[in-house]
């Protein structure tokens, strides 16, 4: 079985976001990027299940621009066999929206003809959770979000999923794309010798139009703004005043 | 190349590996004075304190550039290397000056850190930076060389299985020059200790397991001799550039995270209804200190620039030490007095990371001296000493 894991390039989670004067979108330079830590989880799910002898082989996409190439090669250093880099733009700040990365990852499992994808819920940077989705929905096959467990048996997977009410546990046949949640597992760090392994693994450069996607942005960006910095608190002296504060400050009960 | 840009791959693996090992290991490790054992493992494991091992013999067989770039992330991420520092670069004797058999022997064990060789015995109570002068004897007996002396400073012994060992094969009164007569040992401690070898640790202000080393009658084979007899002192002295180059990266790493502490709590700490960091008496240092670390690496990239380009670059090695050392006390000074009286509290690290830090005025060679070696080599003043 072959599985494909997407990944992107984001803002480190470290990082303290700043948005640009313009409020055009938020500012990238100088800023250390990373794999998505949804992405990272995703992986490294993939590897312990070619660990455990279930996979034969890991392929890591990376769709954007081509400094997508340095997350590959993380990718590659913690365990991916080889890498597919997609190049959809040649400017860094253009995020490739959910379908286009969608459209291009479904050419990518015909022609690779891979049965699983696993992929994060989502990226950090637009929080948009919808590539898994709609990779689903265009291949024609199951779908199991917000994975917090993965239990492989032949053609079947069962996956524990995260939901609001807590935990839902659904079967799914392969093919199928799971997304993962944060409490899957906890990603390993690459060592040197797999780092030094990675630059020699493959690493494929593609653009869009080899899989006859245009990539094209739908949606436009009005405005970016900081969120709103948090009031300090108060201390309130009793309950009373307590309710009182909710009831018609708040205005929350 | 932009200092920050090199290795990026490896830097960023060294900083997902120290955020395993938050401030409250290092905390704990401290206040109990114990062994980072568990770091110490994921280095090891993680194949990073062989980076600078050739491949033939397990390495990864990389420049001293990365090794430079390890070290500095470690100390960065507010973690300290000087529990296991000396097991990437003390191999390099063996590697420069052993035979094949020794390498052959040595180095992959190494490599895969089987064998810890990670204890250097140079100094003793007697004889300090005036290294020539040590009293630490190897008499051979026909079968054995036989050691009698004392070492002291002799960090890590108790976590090494290995000793790289400097002492006198031939009466300082027999030679030309005092630098003559002296022979380096690698031995294998594990089989001596409790018999004619003691290690008694050392209790300092900073948790640097370092320990005093007492021989008596210590037999060492004739095959663990390092290179030819007597010729000992310049084979420690062809280790010293690669040495002082990592410790310098350690300052840089140091200087970093305390500029990014003090910038952070400058921000962070209202008094007087404002942001302490927006008064000029508290970001000034800061910005001096941060303009003094950027200074400091640019020579150290230099240093590290040119060791890997294979030439001997004594004066940069020296001149980086220098100036990332002082970089990195200047840092932690500034992160002390920005912090003011919450310094002092463990749960912040800034005492912790200062009390480390200000040995590397110190050690492995004090500034005192790295003057005088610009003075007497690269100025052409007369020799001081």
């Amino acid at each position: 079985m072959k599985i494909l894991v997407p990944v992107k390039r984001v803002i480190d989670y470290n990082v303290k976001v700043r948005v640009k004067s313009d409020g055009s979108g938020v500012d990238l330079a100088n800023i250390k990027m990373s794999m998505n830590p949804f992405d990272e989880i995703a992986l490294e799910e993939a590897i312990r299940i070619k660990e455990a002898g279930k996979a034969d082989e890991i392929i890591a996409v990376s769709i954007g621009a081509s400094q997508s190439q340095e997350t590959l090669r993380t990718a590659l250093a913690m365990g991916a066999d080889r890498a597919i880099l997609v190049v959809a733009t040649d400017d860094v700040n253009q995020d490739i929206e959910p379908l286009d990365v969608a459209k291009i990852l479904h050419a990518i499992v015909v022609e690779e003809r891979t049965d699983l994808i696993l992929c994060g819920k989502q990226a950090i940077d637009n929080d948009m959770n919808a590539t898994a989705q709609m990779l689903s929905a265009l291949m024609g096959c199951s779908q199991a979000t917000f994975a917090s467990k993965i239990e492989l048996a032949g053609e079947k997977i069962k996956v524990t999923r995260e939901v609001d009410g807590g935990l839902q546990v659904v079967e799914v046949t392969l093919p199928s794309v799971i997304s993962v949640d944060l409490r899957l597992n906890e990603p390993r760090y690459a060592s040197l010798p797999n780092i030094m392994k990675a630059k020699r693994k493959p690493l494929e450069q593609k653009e869009p139009k080899d899989f006859n996607v245009l990539v094209k942005n739908r949606l436009e960006i009005i405005e970016t703004n900081e969120p709103a910095e948090r009031m300090a608190g108060i201390k309130v002296s009793s309950v009373d005043e307590l309710v009182e504060k909710l009831k018609n400050d708040a205005g929350v009960i | 190349m932009d200092a920050t840009k090199c290795h990026l791959d490896i830097r960023d693996a060294i900083s997902k590996l120290c955020s395993q090992f938050d401030s409250s290991y290092w905390q704990t490790c401290d206040r109990e004075n114990k062994y980072p054992k568990a770091f110490v493992t994921a280095l090891t494991k993680g194949g990073f304190l062989s980076a600078l091992i050739p491949k033939k013999y397990g390495g990864s067989g990389l420049s001293l550039s990365a090794g430079a770039a390890i070290l500095e992330e470690i100390h960065k991420s507010g973690g300290n290397a000087g529990a296991c520092h000396a097991q990437m670069y003390t191999m390099g004797t063996i590697l420069r000056h052993g035979s094949e058999e020794q390498k052959s022997k040595y180095l992959p064990k190494i490599a895969s850190g089987e064998l810890r060789l990670q204890a250097f015995g140079v100094t003793e109570p007697s004889s300090g930076s005036d290294t020539s002068s040590l009293n630490t004897t190897a008499k051979f007996d026909g079968k054995n060389y036989i050691v009698n002396g004392q070492k002291v400073w002799t960090s890590r012994a108790e976590h090494s299985d290995l000793l790289l060992l400097l002492a006198r094969t031939r009466p300082i009164t027999e030679v030309k020059k005092r630098t003559e007569g002296l022979s380096v040992f690698l031995v294998d401690m594990r089989e001596l200790v409790g018999k004619s070898l003691t290690i008694k640790p050392i209790k300092t202000m900073m948790n640097h397991s370092t320990t005093e080393l007492f021989f008596e009658n210590m037999p060492v084979a004739p095959e663990n001799m390092i290179g030819d007899i007597d010729s000992g002192f310049r084979y420690i002295l062809s280790g010293m550039n690669a040495e002082r180059i990592l410790i310098a990266a350690e300052c840089i790493g140091d200087a970093k995270w305390f500029i990014n502490k003090a910038q952070k709590y400058a921000k962070e700490r209202i008094v007087f209804d404002r942001p302490i960091g927006q008064n000029q008496g508290v970001q000034f240092p800061i910005a001096k200190a941060y303009s003094k670390m950027r200074a400091a690496e640019l020579m150290l990239r230099q240093a590290v620039n040119l060791f890997d380009q294979g030439k001997n670059p004594g004066e940069e090695a020296n001149l980086a030490k220098l100036l990332c050392s002082e970089a990195s006390w200047n840092a932690a000074e500034t992160c002390m007095q920005t912090f003011g009286g919450f310094g002092f509290a463990e749960e912040y690290d800034v005492e912790r990371k200062y009390r480390e830090a200000r040995l590397y005025q110190v050690a492995p060679v004090s500034t005192n001296l790295i003057l005088s070696y610009l003075a007497e080599h690269v100025l052409d003043l007369p020799r001081s000493y």
